[in-house]
């Protein structure tokens, strides 16, 4: 059996599943800083990146985490650290640098209550605006979303591919009780796991920031001769800085429509008895679980409720729940409010919103209570 | 000063002679921040009349001989912050 | 006899002429570092298609943007932790880290004493220029006690770092000092810090004469490099501690440190990924580590002006 996709069925924690996902997917750098609940994706990378030629770098920090993740995709590797709230807020400085020079990179990140040291060892869902706004300027955000430790497997990989194919670092969104909750996870044998690998720049004379027509342009090599220069500054085709408007309009929109354009293409979610469902929950992670057995509930009751689950939170939906936007809607999450404020601005009218400041995963009844109020 | 007499001096004594050089300028590289001029062991960078295009006073040259030519050291190329300046060695004519 | 019009100039090929003139105030000894470095590289005979050049941000940060070789102007602060990992994914690359005072002592001091303590095998080039130059001259942990910057107004009440005695202590392999005026030993220097297997630093003390010359009275360039010629005292193998530099006194330029090669951070990571060390007992993994630790009790008597390094001086 090979030693980078270890086929077969296996009982993993969300975190070991992301980070065989990650192995799977190509990763061969990690660097990353201790923190709960995310190390256990730290100690599985430690412990199986070297059998599959692989570097692991304890660092000092999430600020050198970050950084040395970009140094080492820029080296060309595939590159990942996982973390949590506050080690995620630390790493919002590289990974504006990463959407400014385009790299990619996968931060898996395993979210607990907040804000600031908040509730290590127990969930929250606040990362998500973080995810899509938590570095300064315009960028759009890839997160992603998964509910079992089989998705956080699947969907790591889709990350890398994400990643790769798009030049900037993606997230994936879990949560404490995902990351720790054990479940079967199925590792299919390499042919059935899609595997993309960035554009590589092959003509030294190309401006390294001219893209192709899907607006992402072929990263070049280092230490081939290119004689590239990378900046955090606004930058022009040649990746020098030019510190004006126009270049501004032109670069910084381009690695925005970049994201935006293909959104139908990135976008990813499960719509369950939404058919003919008179309210919709919409719900993502570890919520959906129960969010799923609230709308069982709510059938068993009569009630026709459906769920919307995003697989891919950003980019963002809206124009699915926008044509669904005649029904109902409930918004059930482990925070105040954020993805909330998204869906009601795609379905142009309020939804019920039933928010918990973390510690607990929702229960159904609470999910059902707030449908049922829905269609008062 | 003392050094270049007795370095005279000696060069009289023993029949040898100092290597020369030819200064070279990028002018419009030219910042004008004069330390070519302020640093040159033999002072044979003065500051000149002339603007270069950005506006700013290039070095130029005035030997004297016998002490004050350039000796070829390099110190004006390595201090230039520009990358302005440098110098190369003179041929002797025969 | 006049100056000869040049059209190119002897280091142009590992520069991005198009970009020049550079940014740097006129009299700024930024480029003049530059200069030195490049030499440096020549002189060894460093491939610069397999150099790599990665600074942070600050006016010294802007270096990475004018070198004909792969380089990279990070954030600010991370200009090391982003070598760090490129270099441990591609360690037969040659990284330099060039960057300022403020980018790697303060906002970045954490990543420089463990970049030093791994041994990771980059070379680092700290200007210092006592000063945050790009941001309009305010204090930096080096500003010297009374110095006058635009947020310390009444001069500095705080103690400088002694760069080149934290890095040393950090456990840097090669540590040395020079200004930007001496630039043969500053180009030597270097040679041996390009060459050198191992974290090695390299402070240059440097003027900074629109934003802090101006404020303390060196406001021509010239004047930050006669004070220089003044006070520097260069002697070999001293202890770095005793490297603090304060103001109006003898300050010591020279290498404080050059220690014996040994296994860099690199071939450890790199080790660890070969199936022969992987499928070894654990006891003897952990002979192997112990046979290549390092040997920080020669690092310490270096450091200490007791080891044999210091007879050589």
């Amino acid at each position: 059996m090979s030693k980078d996709i270890l086929v077969g069925d296996h009982f993993l924690s969300g975190d070991v599943a992301a980070a065989e996902g990650a192995i799977a997917a190509g990763c061969r750098f990690f660097a990353g800083y201790p923190i709960t609940p995310s190390s256990e994706v730290a100690e599985r990378m430690a412990r199986r990146l070297p059998e599959v030629g692989g570097i692991f770098i304890q660092m000092e920090d999430e600020l050198g985490s970050m950084a040395a993740l970009l140094g080492a995709s820029w080296g060309g590797k595939k590159a990942m650290t996982a973390t949590s709230g506050p080690g995620f807020s630390l790493m919002m400085e590289n990974y504006g640098l990463g959407m400014m020079t385009e790299t990619p990179a996968v931060i898996v990140d395993v979210q607990r209550g907040g804000p600031s040291t908040g509730l290590p060892t127990l969930l929250g869902q606040g990362d998500v605006m973080q995810a899509r706004w938590g570095s300064h300027g315009p960028y759009q955000a890839i997160a992603l979303t998964p509910e079992s430790p089989q998705e956080c497997f699947n969907l790591t990989i889709r990350a890398f591919n994400l990643a790769e194919k798009y030049r900037q670092p993606v997230v994936v969104l879990m949560d404490e009780s995902l990351g720790h909750l054990f479940e079967r996870v199925t590792i299919p044998p390499r042919e059935e796991i899609e595997i993309t690998d960035r554009k590589i720049l092959k003509d030294k004379n190309r401006d390294i920031y001219e893209a192709d027509e899907d607006l992402i342009p072929p990263m070049p090599p280092v230490g081939e001769g290119f004689g590239i220069h990378v900046t955090g500054l606004t930058h022009d085709e040649r990746g020098y800085p030019s510190i004006n408007a126009e270049t501004q309009e032109r670069m910084i929109r381009r690695i925005n429509d970049k994201i935006s354009k293909h959104a139908p293409e990135i976008i990813d979610y499960e719509e369950f008895m939404t058919d003919d469902a008179d309210v919709i929950v919409v719900a993502y992670g570890i919520t959906a679980r129960s969010a799923r057995r609230a709308v069982i509930m709510a059938r068993e009751k009569g009630i026709k409720a459906g769920l919307f689950r995003f697989k891919v939170i950003w980019p963002f939906p809206s124009e699915r729940l926008e044509e669904l936007s005649d029904r109902e809607f409930v918004v059930a999450e482990v925070n105040n409010g954020q993805a909330l404020v998204e869906v009601e601005r795609a379905i142009r009218k309020r939804a019920i919103f039933v928010g918990k400041m973390g510690g607990e995963p929702h229960r159904p009844e609470e999910i059902l209570k707030g449908i049922e109020e829905a269609l008062k | 000063m003392a050094t270049e007499s007795k370095t005279e001096k000696l060069l009289q004594k023993t029949g040898a002679s100092l290597p020369r050089g030819e200064v070279y300028l990028i002018e419009d590289r030219c910042k004008g921040c004069g330390l070519c001029i302020a640093f040159c062991p033999k002072h044979v960078l003065v500051v000149s009349d002339r603007f270069n295009k950005k506006g700013y006073h290039p070095p130029e040259l005035v030997e004297e001989e016998p002490l004050n030519v350039c000796i070829n050291c390099g110190f004006c190329e390595r201090i230039c912050p520009e990358f302005a300046i440098f110098v190369k060695e003179k041929k002797k004519e025969e | 006899m006049s100056i000869i019009k040049a059209e190119t100039h002897p280091l142009d090929d590992y520069l991005r002429t198009e970009r020049l003139p550079h940014v740097w105030c006129p009299g700024c000894g930024i480029g003049t570092v530059l200069g030195a470095y490049l030499r440096a590289m020549k002189n060894v005979g460093l491939d610069s298609e397999k150099s790599i050049m990665v600074s942070g941000i600050g006016c010294t940060g802007r270096t990475a943007g004018y070198v004909r070789m792969d380089s990279f102007h990070t954030t600010h602060g991370r200009a090391i932790p982003f070598a760090v990992g490129l270099k441990a994914a591609r360690p037969e690359l040659n990284v330099t880290v060039f960057s300022g005072d403020g980018d790697l002592f303060a906002i970045g001091g954490n990543h420089i004493i463990h970049a030093a303590r791994r041994n990771a095998n980059i070379t680092v080039i700290a200007i210092n220029n006592f000063t945050y130059g790009m941001t309009g001259g305010q204090l930096a942990p080096t500003t010297p006690e009374t110095g006058i910057t635009t947020t310390s107004p009444y001069g500095n009440v705080e103690s400088p770092f002694n760069l080149a005695g934290l890095i040393a202590v950090a456990g840097a392999s090669y540590v040395a000092r020079w200004t930007s005026l001496h630039v043969r030993r500053l180009e030597k220097s270097l040679e041996k810090a390009l060459k050198k297997r191992g974290f090695s630093f390299v402070e240059v003390l440097s003027q900074c004469p629109t934003a802090y010359g101006r404020r303390n009275g060196m406001r021509d360039p010239v004047d930050t490099l006669k004070y220089f010629q003044k006070y520097a005292v260069v002697k070999n193998h001293v202890n770095p501690l005793e490297g603090v530099i304060e103001p109006n006194k003898p300050f010591i330029l020279g290498e404080f440190v050059d220690a014996p090669e040994e296994a860099t951070f690199e071939d450890k990571l790199w080790e660890l990924t070969k199936s022969e060390f992987l499928h070894t007992s654990q006891a003897e993994r952990s002979e192997w580590i112990i046979e290549h630790r390092r040997h920080l009790e020669i690092l310490s008597r270096i450091i200490s002006g007791r080891g044999e390094d210091n007879e050589q001086s």
